[in-house]
């Protein structure tokens, strides 16, 4: 088992109550995983210059401080960048206009246990190992704010239980996606993958999912080609939620075992694993409610 | 005879769902005639499990997983949704859903009658053994799998795969059929079935009209391998 949910915002008053509103979906569904537990949110769209770069590492008492008075002095001033960052226990937001290429090997230098789980200009990813209900405190999901976001309760049951293992996934930027189910073929997925240069942090089959569908997205394929791909390259049980900037977007195999309920109104469009973490949400008991057919994309727009 | 109502309420806001099924689980049996309500579902799985009572239960809310699994006897009454395998092998009695089902609803039921007055999704009455299922809304795909006996009746549409390897349960569809399964196919209304679905509907208490149903049953030619078939592996 593992939890997702989803939410996604159509009204801007709505926007404001972001986190208010998914902390009862997110943690209704910590029952299904108690493992891990994790959220992307998507700030208010728009192109902004500078990139979003989320940072984890496992020590809550770990110096911020001085790693990133380092990256400033490497960074600062160049290519015009402005380097800002705001820190939580062990999470960080870096904000710059660098290239995330040069970004992300300076910290695999400066230490390699702080690990680049985002990068975006709309996207914030918060994931850890541990009681989902703590997670979602610690990281106060609930002040979020923003037009969509999508998060995962996990129950392992193929790779370890680690931080980088956690849900969501990222690749590229702005891209996320969390699983429920297992892949048979991640590893088939994942040679084809890295003879196009594509790195793996982990040795989980969502990854593979997640690497392969931004992939597509990056050769040029639309969400409806890239998908379609998917459907005959992905073998084995998922229901996937994937979010970008502007979108969020669902799909489950050609048996579609692993749950799926969506709810949506004029006003928002709420997924998850289990009718019951949407049972609070304003004007549910009004929404069209329905669960995801095989193989079908349905894909929202902010 | 039946005397004083005994009228019990369980809240789940306070008690734990095992508390509230070992207490449906007593003896009922004395002659009179309970009346149980459930407090507080809120999503909960696997309330009101192996029930073998005489009893009517109003579930107050949305149920999870499992709700009125194994029922014998009791008239079960959920007031909201209901997440899979609503009332899984029922024996006898009754399980009436208010809202949607999620997938495998009554799957493998032996007797007994449920309705879903909403939508069920996918696999619902999969492997059904002698259950009647009366769905107000649609069904999802897959629906009436592997259905060995007992009538299905769809007011609504059924997605792909209806009756897939059906064996001598019936289905009958008001609305649009997006596919049969293997070895399913389309037969005329009797009047024997036209009286089934008329009663099926009363006792579910919908109004549809019995004339617009469509009877999906077995064409049997799974009942036997046959060699003579290309086969393609």
């Amino acid at each position: 088992m593992c939890g997702i949910v989803g939410l996604l915002l159509k009204t801007e008053p709505l926007r404001e109550r972001l986190g208010e509103l998914m902390v009862p979906m997110f943690t209704c569904m910590a029952a299904r995983g108690s493992d891990s537990g994790g959220c992307a949110f998507f700030g208010e769209s728009g192109d902004s210059p500078w990139r979003r770069f989320n940072l984890y590492v496992s020590d809550r008492q770990y110096p911020w401080q001085t790693l990133l008075d380092d990256f400033k002095t490497e960074f600062d001033g160049k290519n015009g960048s402005d380097v800002r960052f705001q820190t939580l226990e062990n999470h960080a937001v870096l904000t710059a206009a660098n290239d995330p290429v040069v970004v992300r090997e300076w910290f695999e230098q400066r230490d390699p246990k702080v690990h680049l789980m985002s990068v975006g200009r709309n996207m914030d990813v918060y994931k850890d190992v541990g009681d989902p209900v703590e997670i979602c405190k610690r990281f106060r999901f609930a002040e979020a704010t923003g037009s969509h976001c999508v998060g995962h309760t996990r129950m392992a049951t193929e790779s370890a239980v680690t931080p980088v293992h956690s849900h969501p996934y990222t690749a590229g930027e702005d891209f996320c996606l969390v699983h429920n189910g297992s892949l048979s073929n991640p590893y088939m997925l994942r040679r084809r993958l890295e003879r196009e240069g594509i790195r793996f942090e982990t040795d989980n089959d969502t990854e593979a999912a997640c690497r392969f569908i931004e992939w597509r997205l990056r050769e040029g394929d639309n969400l409806q080609a890239a998908l379609t791909t998917a459907f005959t390259q992905l073998d084995g049980f998922y229901t996937l939620l994937m979010a970008t900037s502007n979108r969020i977007c669902l799909v489950r195999d050609a048996f579609a075992c692993k749950p799926a309920v969506v709810a949506e109104t004029d006003e928002y469009v709420a997924i998850s694993s289990e009718f019951r973490s949407l049972a609070h949400l304003p004007g549910v008991a009004q929404a069209e409610i329905f669960e995801p057919k095989p193989e079908e994309i349905y894909s929202w727009r902010v | 005879m039946a005397s004083v109502n005994q009228t019990v309420q369980l809240d789940l806001a306070n008690q734990s769902v095992r508390e509230v099924n070992q207490f449906l689980h007593q003896d009922f049996d004395d002659g009179n005639a309970h009346y149980i309500e459930i407090l507080h579902p809120d999503g909960n799985h696997s309330i009101g499990v192996g029930l073998d009572a005489d009893a009517d239960i109003d579930i107050r809310g949305h149920a999870g997983y499992y709700v009125a699994g194994m029922n014998r006897q009791a008239r079960v009454t959920i007031h909201g949704n209901v997440g899979w395998s609503v009332a899984e092998n029922i024996m006898s009695g009754s399980v009436r859903v208010k809202g949607n089902a999620s997938q495998c609803a009554a799957a493998s039921g032996h007797g007994g009658l449920v309705v879903i007055e909403g939508d069920a999704s996918s696999r619902c009455g999969i492997s059904m053994k002698g259950v009647d299922i009366v769905v107000g809304g649609s069904v999802g795909h897959l629906s009436g799998f592997m259905a060995q006996a007992g009538r299905m009746v769809i007011c609504g549409d059924a997605d792909a795969g209806l009756g897939d390897s059906i064996y001598e349960a019936v289905i009958y569809v008001a609305g649009k059929i997006h596919g049969l399964g293997a070895d399913a196919r389309k037969e005329p209304m009797s009047a024997e079935d036209v009286a089934a679905v008329t009663e099926l509907l009363e006792q579910a208490q919908l109004q549809h009209d019995p004339q617009k149903f469509k009877r999906i049953a077995s064409a049997r030619t799974l009942y036997h391998w046959n060699a003579d078939v290309e086969q393609e592996y």
